[in-house]
């Protein structure tokens, strides 16, 4: 039994062990990794990543995929943008999650209602939004050098990026939805098991609508930390995050048929692709070989979660 | 006998999990006979077939075809041996023509090109077995009766010598029915066999040459069908002893009608014209495997659709939704644990609290506490073992799934509560245990539906039984005057009328 024992700790916390494992490497390998001011960059680079991964995590236990969460970090970027240029720049940071929101509410309406897979319903809604931030943008970048806007990503609070503070405290809500309510426990069943869960009296078409929406309105609050960053709206911001927050979600060890997973994992998995980023730069090793080794490394990390689930 | 034998097997068994199916099944398969396979519902005749069409893995015993004991006998082997299985559920390609799925796997090609010469070649099949079926059909656009005609062709195709047929008949109708028979005939005068799966005994009769009968998982006996009647089999099917298995005392004090159901249509069969339960009240539903008693469930809780009327202690159900049915406090425990029952990947404690979440939270905010001491006072309640609230319920057995199953139930506060084959795949304790559980609850005042295809678990928990042919209620009986053989005789009369009316 210790053998098995082993294993299930090894595929339980493969994600951390590895995360272990580079930050000794990379400790011993170059003097300019283990300082705070390295360790905080990479936290603050990546804070918007890691919101999207955590929201990510329950549409995925739940049983879907949101592929449109990068299409609403652009509408959150042009619209926040464009609010603080024209209207307002608290409105812009305000109302840019809540936009997110209702997006992310409409790809749940057009799952459940329409009952497309969600993989299919969210490619679509991706090139629709997409398409609104180019029409609202006019294909322009729209700059908004404005302090009142760029103090979010900008400035630190206790010697700390505000970004950091946002994604800890977003992570720690969605972790006591999840693991505390009655909104997680039901998250956990449908995508376990919908037909139990439809005989257990949950309406399940309401729980996913609610973890497209989580989704949503925390591709609208990376975006505001991305766009007060840069201190631009732009319609091609967010490309490609969708499929970096599945991978990260995916390789922190929730499980990709849904029903299982935890939050502090797909941060986790994002770490853990931030730190071998990182390590490339550090050690001035040819990025070509950059995206071959992160490839090689979710191989492995599914790999071996998957040795595990074979019932 | 073993020696012209052309499949046959030795000490045969086959466990799931901790319930044993088969066990010590000899059989011998002459070349060119039609051999019967029947049994009560459970017996294992399904799983035998299976076994030798080499679908289902035995976990003992021997296979030897044409005098060669085989290793390894799974799907693959069986062909190669000419052992071809006809499943209940089809197994053909619908987006492919009649003709590529008869020859799926055998294509002619040159390096991998196909020659497309499927449709000509299926042609000269169709003339040596008489089998008539347009080549370039869809297989989609065809009914059953046609589609297995494809199964049969196929297994020509691949020069099987026995063919096993499950449950051929469940879905066609008088006219296709003979057809089957006759075609299985001529399969048996050129020198075949078939294995022929089903429970209606008057097919059985008409069409084979001999007849095993199967009872709780072991062979009764292999014999000639010349000798045999509807009553001989019947009887071998039933065995003389009865089985001791004790029941929770019936109560006759029953109290207002809980469960009320007038005109319940619904278009997978079920025509319910009246039933009433009443507080503290089991009802019992008997029937064959097919006669339409878990839709007639389905269609009350809301989980298919269906026209008519529902009543919950007077109050009308509108919308029919399965949220409302359980909000009026009629839940059912499914007859699929894993499928329909339980969240595999979530522990005991959640899946015991799953429908009673808003109870068990305040504010949204789940009351873990209270959460956990349910769960544990369930647990010892029901005996479920290991007694570990958080437990990983995908490892536990069969039995203590079921008791996590009906323990979820328990926790609410159920008016009427229907049971799907409440004690499926189970072992004796967990049976009695759950037996006892019901009978507890009943006590309290609930209204409960039984479903099983056991009948003697039927006659010995409900206080009214009806039978079920075709979705409907067609007789009510007093179980505790009416034996498990008298049962079996009504429902194969039953069947009969209705093949008669058709």
């Amino acid at each position: 039994m210790t053998r098995a024992k082993t294993l299930h700790f090894l595929q339980n916390y493969a994600v951390l062990i590895l995360i272990a494992l580079l930050v000794v490497a990379l400790t011993l390998l170059s003097d300019s990794f283990l300082t705070g001011r390295n360790l905080l960059n990479i936290l603050n680079q990546n804070a918007p990543l890691a919101i999207m991964a955590a929201a990510m995590t329950l549409v995925i236990i739940v049983g879907g995929f949101d592929l449109s969460v990068g299409a609403i970090f652009a509408m959150g970027s042009v619209t926040s943008a464009w609010l603080a240029v024209n209207v307002d720049p608290y409105l812009g940071l305000l109302l840019a999650p809540f936009v997110g929101l209702a997006l992310g509410y409409a790809n749940g309406l057009a799952i459940t209602v329409l009952r497309v897979h969600s993989f299919l319903a969210t490619i679509a809604t991706a090139l629709i939004f997409k398409g609104i931030a180019v029409a609202v943008s006019d294909g322009r970048l729209i700059s908004a050098r404005i302090d009142d806007f760029t103090w979010l990503g900008r400035g630190k609070f206790l010697g700390v990026f505000n970004s950091v503070w946002v994604m800890v405290l977003f992570a720690l809500v969605l972790t006591f939805l999840l693991t505390r309510t009655t909104f997680g426990r039901r998250v956990f069943a449908v995508g376990g098991n919908e037909e139990a869960a439809i005989l257990s009296g949950i309406r399940t078409n309401r729980i996913k609508i609610a973890a497209f929406a989580i989704a949503g309105f925390a591709a609208g609050l990376a975006s505001i930390i991305t766009t007060s960053r840069v201190a631009l709206g732009q319609a091609t911001a967010g490309d490609g995050m969708e499929l970096q927050a599945i991978a990260a979600v995916i390789l922190g060890g929730t499980s990709i048929y849904g029903g299982q997973g935890a939050v502090w994992r797909s941060l986790a998995g994002v770490f853990l692709l931030a730190l071998v980023n990182n390590g490339f730069n550090i050690l001035g090793i040819d990025p070509f070989f950059r995206d071959l080794t992160m490839g090689l490394i979710i191989l492995a990390a599914v790999g071996i979660s998957a040795l595990g689930q074979r019932r | 006998m073993s020696v012209d034998a052309l499949l046959s097997v030795r000490g045969i068994g086959v466990r799931f999990g901790d319930v044993e199916v088969l066990s010590g099944v000899d059989l011998d398969i002459r070349p060119g006979e039609i051999h019967g396979l029947i049994g009560e519902n459970g017996a294992g005749k399904s799983t035998l077939g299976k076994v030798l069409g080499g679908y289902y893995r035995a976990t003992s015993g021997k296979i030897t075809v044409g005098g060669q004991l085989q290793s390894s006998w799974d799907t693959p082997t069986a062909l190669a041996n000419g052992v071809a299985i006809m499943h209940q559920e089809l197994q053909l390609v619908p987006a492919l023509t009649v003709a590529q799925n008869v020859f799926l796997g055998l294509e002619e090609n040159v390096n991998g090109i196909l020659r497309g010469t499927e449709a000509a070649r299926l042609e000269t099949l169709m003339e040596q077995s008489g089998l008539r079926l347009d080549p370039n059909a869809r297989t989609s656009s065809l009914t059953i009766a046609e589609q297995q005609k494809i199964e049969i062709l196929r297994a020509l195709a691949r020069k099987s010598r026995v063919i096993v047929m499950d449950e051929p008949t469940a879905s066609l109708s008088k006219s296709e029915i003979d057809q089957l028979h006759r075609i299985m005939r001529s399969l048996r005068d050129e020198g075949r066999s078939v294995i022929y799966v089903t429970h209606f005994l008057n097919d059985i009769l008409e069409v084979t040459d001999r007849i095993t009968v199967l009872r709780n998982g072991e062979k009764v006996h292999t014999r000639d069908t010349a000798g045999e009647t509807r009553e001989t089999l019947v009887s071998a099917m039933l065995g003389g002893e009865k089985m001791d298995t004790l029941y929770p005392p019936k109560s006759r004090d029953h109290g207002e009608v809980v469960l009320s159901v007038r005109d319940l249509i619904s278009p997978n069969g079920t025509q319910v014209d009246r039933l009433e339960i009443r507080g503290g009240e089991i009802v019992g539903l008997a029937g064959l495997v097919g006669a339409g008693r878990s839709e007639i469930a389905r269609a009350i809780i809301g989980a298919d659709p269906s026209t008519g009327s529902v009543e919950v202690a007077g109050k009308v159900l509108t919308r029919r939704s399965i949220a409302e049915a359980t909000e009026a406090g009629i839940v059912m425990v499914p007859e699929d644990r894993r499928g329909q029952g339980l969240v595999m990947s979530l522990p005991v404690r959640a899946n015991i609290s799953l429908p009673h979440l808003r109870a068990l939270s305040s504010g949204g905010v789940m009351a873990k506490v209270r959460e956990r001491a349910l769960a544990l006072g369930l647990i010892n309640q029901l005996d479920v073992r290991p007694a570990i609230v958080d437990g990983d319920v995908s490892n536990y057995s069969g039995g203590n799934q079921q008791k996590v199953l009906i323990g979820k139930w328990l926790a609410g506060d159920p008016r009427v509560l229907i049971l799907d084959e409440p004690s499926r795949g189970v072992d004796v304790g967990a049976r009695e245990t759950i037996h006892r559980e019901i009978g507890r609850l009943a006590s309290q005042g609930v209204a409960i539906l039984v479903i099983s295809s056991e009948i003697e678990e039927v006659l010995g928990l409900a206080t009214r039984v009806f039978l079920v042919d075709r979705g409907r209620l067609v007789d009510e009986i007093d179980p505790d005057r009416v034996s498990e053989a008298e049962v079996l005789a009504a429902l194969f009369n039953h069947q009969g009328m209705g093949d008669a009316a058709e």
